[in-house]
């Protein structure tokens, strides 16, 4: 199998300090991959590499071609990047928002908005509204949304439950893994929810200080020792 | 103080003649906001800029070009201007502190006043509108064709602009770039480009403006320094990142000062600036980010 994604021992700084220390991964077409690891191992930053929004070096393999190092060029070769923090223009209004994320497209947006409302029927109800006064829940499901309009090959999810409370949460997930199985949408998840990340993935990597320690699959990683210790807390 | 003599009809040519004042001073004062809001720094090249593509349609109307025959062109190589002038020139600093932004911007000025002096020689110019200045009967009351007219191709322009920032996809690229440029790149705009339009769309809102003052004032390098003044009170009055704020800004001022002039005897020619100022200065006393300006609060 081609990986759709291939990270091989890519670095990345934040000026003097190294934050990944030669990071290799992949993630499969339509396949959802976690990435954990402790507060400060580099799993945003390794989001931040692919997308080309932090500074690296070795080599980032798309969809069988070697990616830029610049967020455009990530955005048009059909990943879409949902940062920490959601990245969703709080002033701009919903529908705004997601005409945003058909940015890279041409053509209708109207179509891809209708599926997007099909997961997320709550931001049809709210489509003039500011996205800045939805609440921490819809703006989660508006920056998914505004991903979802990019018809991307693979988005990258940073932090989703943070902020939000635990049904929220696992709603957020589920329609994650809805849209994993019916678009074809492969995911590489960060998250510090070890247990529910692992519960959707199919894959994980576990990340300490800039490395990648321990990888395997979802049930590979449960059953390791060390892991469950760290990472689930049982 | 006096008040002086009071008559419905002159009332209205003054009000009149204070929105052709207004839409000038709204125009530009839109173009300093459009930069504002993407780079946070104040062009202070905005009325030399104008001035400079004024005499680029003065040079071309010399050559027998008429008026509507050489406005499309200066919009064509003011927008390019402004293009290359912040890929050239603002580029290498875009990311550098506001205040170096702000000194390049100002060095801009010099260098285009002292241009314009080389090419054009720094006298006065007469300069032929397209307007004509006799007057039309509007309910009885006569105003002039040239203030309609200069009204008139202001609005037409903002609503135009309007339409464009909102429906079009560029527009609303301009506009996110402008709010969160981390968020616009994610999403694949070309934030660098989209501060180059920017730049090009308020050259070419300089460019009509001193293009529609020209008639007026006569035309020398220095012909926008004092409206590029009222261009400022206008942005800050109507809230420095507000595109609606610009322009009803510039259009209270335009009135103001005319009304002032007209009616409160000691303010008269000499005080209308220090009065307006005066004005500005209660108003964001009141509401410091101006009429329309987004309060800075972030939700954390």
């Amino acid at each position: 199998m081609t990986a759709l994604l291939q990270l091989d021992r890519v670095e990345a700084r934040y000026g003097p300090v190294k934050a990944l220390h030669g990071v290799s991964l992949e993630v499969g077409a339509s396949e959802l991959v976690a990435v954990l690891g402790a507060n400060g191992a580099g799993k945003t930053t390794t989001l931040r590499a692919v997308s080309g929004t932090v500074r690296r070096t070795g080599d980032v393999i798309f969809d069988g071609a070697k990616l830029a190092r610049r967020p455009d060029a990530a955005a048009r070769a059909g990943i879409a990047h949902v940062p920490e923090g959601r990245g969703t223009f709080s002033e701009l209004s919903v529908w705004e928002n997601l005409r945003l994320g058909a940015y890279t497209r041409r053509g209708s947006v109207k179509d891809d908005a209708q599926r997007v409302f099909k997961y997320f029927p709550r931001l049809e109800e709210r489509k003039s509204q500011q996205a800045g006064t939805l609440s921490g829940g819809e703006q989660q499901m508006l920056a998914l949304g505004r991903a979802m309009m990019a018809r991307p090959k693979l988005v990258l999810l940073d932090e989703p439950s943070l902020g939000l409370a635990p049904m929220l949460v696992a709603e957020i997930f589920e329609r994650l893994e809805r849209m994993r199985a019916e678009e074809g949408t492969a995911v590489l998840v960060v998250e510090q929810n070890a247990g529910l990340a692992l519960a959707h993935a199919a894959r994980a990597y576990v990340l300490e200080v800039g490395n990648v320690v321990v990888s395997g699959t979802s049930d590979e990683l449960r059953a390791n020792e060390s892991v469950r210790r760290s990472y689930l807390g049982y | 103080m006096y008040i002086a003599a009071f008559t419905w009809t002159e009332f209205a040519q003054q009000v009149v003649a204070g929105l052709r004042q207004g839409a000038v001073f709204a125009g530009l004062a839109l173009a300093l906001v459009i930069i504002y809001r993407s780079t946070r720094a104040i062009n202070f090249a905005q009325g030399e800029m104008a001035t400079f593509t004024t005499f680029i349609c003065w040079s071309l109307m010399n050559q027998g070009l008429s008026f509507w025959a050489a406005f499309p062109i200066v919009l064509v190589i003011a927008f390019v201007g402004g293009v290359t002038i912040e890929r050239t020139i603002i580029r290498p600093v875009e990311n550098g502190p506001v205040i170096t932004i702000v000194i390049v911007t100002l060095g801009l000025a010099l260098l285009l006043n002292g241009l314009m002096s080389v090419i054009w020689g720094g006298a006065n110019r007469p300069f032929r509108g397209p307007f004509s200045t006799r007057t039309l009967d509007v309910g009885g009351v006569p105003i002039s064709v040239q203030d309609i007219g200069i009204v008139a191709v202001s609005f037409v322009l903002v609503a135009l602009l309007a339409l464009f920032f909102r429906f079009t996809k560029l527009g609303l690229g301009l506009r996110a770039a402008a709010l969160n440029r981390d968020s616009s790149e994610l999403v694949g705009v070309r934030v660098g480009w989209m501060l180059a339009f920017g730049w090009g769309l308020a050259a070419v809102l300089g460019a009509v403006a001193g293009m529609m003052v020209a008639p007026i004032l006569f035309l020398d390098p220095n012909m926008m320094q004092v409206i590029l003044l009222y261009a400022f009170a206008a942005a800050v009055l109507g809230g420095l990142d507000s595109p609606v704020g610009a322009v009803v800004g510039g259009l209270l001022l335009g009135l103001i000062i005319t009304l002032l002039g007209r009616y409160v005897g000691f303010v008269g020619e000499a005080l209308k600036l220090p009065t307006a100022l005066l004005l500005i200065l209660l108003v964001l006393l009141v509401k410091p980010n101006g009429l329309f300006g987004r309060v800075a609060v972030r939700r954390v």
